[in-house]
């Protein structure tokens, strides 16, 4: 293998500026943080009401909330992130559209957070979902028979054993919500997949960018997955595995 | 709202985004039987006594699974040719890359199938004086490849999906197809809906008949 | 039989369908108000649907249920509050999972009668104290046997001051040396003069505090006598053979 190893690239400074390439892994790092965790945000939020309203009574909320998965499932998120960045602002009002093309701020960024944050809501929803599905007819009967109206039946009874229960699949979300965040450097957001193409170009040092961002990238999955253990670990119920008999 | 789009141009480039559809077939097929192979003999690996064997298989997929699909097809795509010696195209980087990276997922799927069928069908495999390696490709692989597929279809979908990241390095696949057409007729816009009704139509479909299949084999058992 | 009293629940022709299947033929009866009823008969008589029909949470497509006047197949009923005044003991406990000992018990006095903290802690506890649990407040469900468990469940339904209850085969599900602690509560509730409609195959029950006994078979009321005429002399043949089936051990 004909490599020229330079393990002191990260240091250097860039071709014709003053930073460092460690500065420019370092801003990636940052946007992908930024990115993942806003767009999590989103996601739960979207993804439990949308995971909620697909186990409601009405055949015409489930049937909204299933479409509302399924298109967020089958286009591929590049696609999406196209989409979300190309035509939404041509659907848009005219001047709205405008706006957003030129004036709002942080376009790169808010396009790829909203993007990312209703794909993923798809999926967290289809695990809320099965999570609701899961817990017995008998404990949304018991909340009914006090009186709870059904809001409050899945605000206080359904809703807290089912999110315990879908903790473990939402922490593999939690850490796709990383790498997929990668997907952003198509529309041009700054984050590690974005840096590690520029670096590599620039500095022509590819092994050593890649491996760096490699490793951000297992740091940021790492890390989603010790939160994840220790909320895992706090809402745990004594003596129980929920809602079964 | 649709009155300044133009739909024509779409007519116009469909000879075009068909051959870069094609890649985006071929690449899901050969990631997909080259997955599921390698991915097959992964799962044995992992689920072997040999202990560096299992070590070496569960680091491999653990690996693969935790670094972003794009990343992976960048260091394939910067890798192969150093220890090659010889540049490659972009498009057999990415059938490579693509069967390399889905195998770590296929393995899983099919770990959980070998590790489904009861373990009384070895043993009776045994019994009838099969080898290791004809239990397997006798009893329990059929058995549990047929129960896994479902799962492995829905990765299908998965992988068809993702293919679309082949973009990162520029090989020819529908998107880029599209992506090119929108540029020569100054339309992105058209052509970015288009593909992604297209892949909608495929994903929708074939997850269709994943669902169809799953209740037929619910049926059966 | 004396005179009705004031009747507390009231069905009436009552039929249901789970699409072409009918669960519920043509049910009438009523329980007055003090009176303690035991619902009785083979597995898939409908005993059990009838009973949450009282509360509306199976719904009939025919006939009509009051509690206390108060139409439960009116859409314009509201039932949330209707079910909040009539307590229902289930099968499996249903206690909350998630929730203390107290917190099963609070939760509803505080969020659908929208009592004070204290107001809701304070009942907790007496009646806590009265099914003999109230060491056991701070736990968890799952850290109950089934017998206890089932007794936080009735706890939980008297909090709420319930005007009469609903049990649906409250130890069916019990280990058999769990019955008799949770008979206890339900005999000392009976004798307190609470309104109770029970599904349940407990004959001793039955015996000792019920006024009238209701034999279910195929969806059908096949016998609604008072307690000695059915223990003395079932009419219906079918009836003859359950009593001789669940009292032979």
């Amino acid at each position: 293998m004909n490599y020229h190893w330079n393990w002191g690239i990260y240091l250097e400074q860039i071709k014709g500026g003053d930073e460092t390439y460690l500065d420019w892994l370092i801003t990636g790092f940052g946007w992908t943080v930024a990115v993942s965790l806003s767009a999590w945000v989103i996601a739960l939020t979207l993804g439990i009401a949308v995971g909620v309203l697909r186990t409601a009574p009405s055949k015409v909320v489930v049937a909204i909330s299933t479409a509302w998965v399924e298109l967020f499932r089958n286009i591929p998120l590049l696609v999406q992130m196209f989409l979300w960045f190309f035509v939404v602002p041509e659907l848009l009002p005219r001047e709205w559209g405008l706006w957003v093309k030129q004036d709002m701020p942080a376009k790169e960024f808010m396009t790829a957070t909203i993007c990312l944050g209703f794909f993923t809501s798809s999926r967290v929803a289809e695990q809320v979902r099965a999570g609701i599905q899961s817990i017995t007819h008998g404990q949304r009967m018991a909340g009914l028979a006090m009186g709870f109206t059904l809001p409050q039946t899945y605000r206080y009874i359904l809703l807290p054993t089912a999110l315990r229960m879908v903790i473990p699949p939402l922490t593999s979300e939690f850490m796709n919500v990383f790498k997929n965040s990668s997907v952003a450097f198509a529309i041009g957001v700054m984050e590690l997949t974005f840096q590690a193409r520029q670096m590599q170009e620039d500095s022509e040092q590819g092994i050593e960018t890649f491996l760096a961002v490699t490793v951000l990238y297992f740091v940021c999955a790492f890390t989603a997955n010790r939160v994840m253990a220790v909320i895992e670990k706090r809402a745990q119920i004594p003596g129980n595995i929920a809602g079964q008999h | 709202m649709f009155s300044t789009f133009d739909f024509s141009v779409i007519v116009a480039s469909l000879p075009f985004i068909w051959s870069g559809l094609q890649f985006t077939f071929k690449l899901t097929f050969v990631a997909m039987t080259g997955g599921i192979i390698i991915g097959t003999f992964l799962a044995l690996a992992r689920l072997s006594s040999i202990g560096p064997l299992a070590a070496a298989a569960s680091w491999y997929v653990n690996i693969m699974r935790s670094i972003p699909l794009v990343m992976v097809i960048l260091w394939f795509y910067l890798v192969i040719p150093l220890i090659t010696g010889k540049p490659m195209g972009a498009e057999t980087s990415a059938l490579v890359t693509f069967t390399a990276f889905e195998a770590a997922f296929f393995c899983e799927i099919m770990r959980a199938g070998i590790q489904g069928i009861p373990k009384g069908q070895v043993a009776a495999g045994q019994a009838m004086g099969f080898t290791y390696s004809q239990v397997m490709r006798f009893v329990v692989l059929p058995q549990a490849f047929r129960n896994m597929l479902p799962v492995l279809l829905t990765q299908t979908i998965v992988l068809f999906q993702d293919t679309s990241l082949v973009y990162a390095i520029g090989a020819k696949d529908m998107l880029k197809a599209a992506e090119v057409a929108g540029k020569n007729y100054n339309r992105p816009v058209e052509m970015i809906i288009f593909v992604a009704i297209v892949y909608f139509s495929l994903s929708f479909a074939l997850s269709y008949v994943v669902k169809r299949l799953q209740k037929r084999i619910a049926i059966k058992r | 039989m004396s005179e009705m009293p004031e009747a507390m629940i009231k069905i009436n022709n009552v039929s249901k369908w789970y699409g072409d299947f009918k669960v519920l033929t043509d049910c009438t009866t009523s329980v007055a108000k003090g009176e303690v009823i035991v619902v009785c008969g083979p597995s898939g008589s409908g005993k059990s649907t009838l009973i949450k029909c009282v509360n509306g949470l199976e719904a009939f497509q025919q006939g009509d249920i009051t509690v206390k006047g108060i139409s439960v197949g009116d859409p314009k009923t509201n039932l949330p509050k209707l079910r909040a005044h009539v307590g229902m003991v289930f099968q499996h406990f249903e206690l909350f999972p998630h929730m203390t000992i107290t917190d099963n018990l609070s939760i509803a006095q505080i969020k659908v009668l929208g009592r004070s903290k204290d107001e809701a802690h304070a009942k907790t506890m007496k009646l806590l104290d009265r099914v003999g649990l109230k060491a056991h407040a701070h736990k968890h469900p799952g850290q109950l046997s089934g017998g206890q468990q089932q007794r936080v469940a009735i706890a939980r339904a008297l909090c709420m001051d319930p005007i009469c209850m609903l049990f649906d085969e409250p130890t069916s599900a019990l280990d058999p040396e769990m019955v008799n602690e949770v008979l206890d509560v339900m005999v000392q509730l009976a004798k307190e003069g609470m309104t109770m409609m029970c599904v349940t195959h407990e004959m001793g029950f039955a015996r000792k505090v019920s006024n009238r006994v209701i034999f279910m078979d195929n969806g059908n009321i096949v016998e609604d006598a008072t307690k000695d005429d059915f223990f003395g002399t079932p009419r219906s043949e079918r009836a003859q053979q359950f009593l001789s089936k669940i009292l032979s051990h």
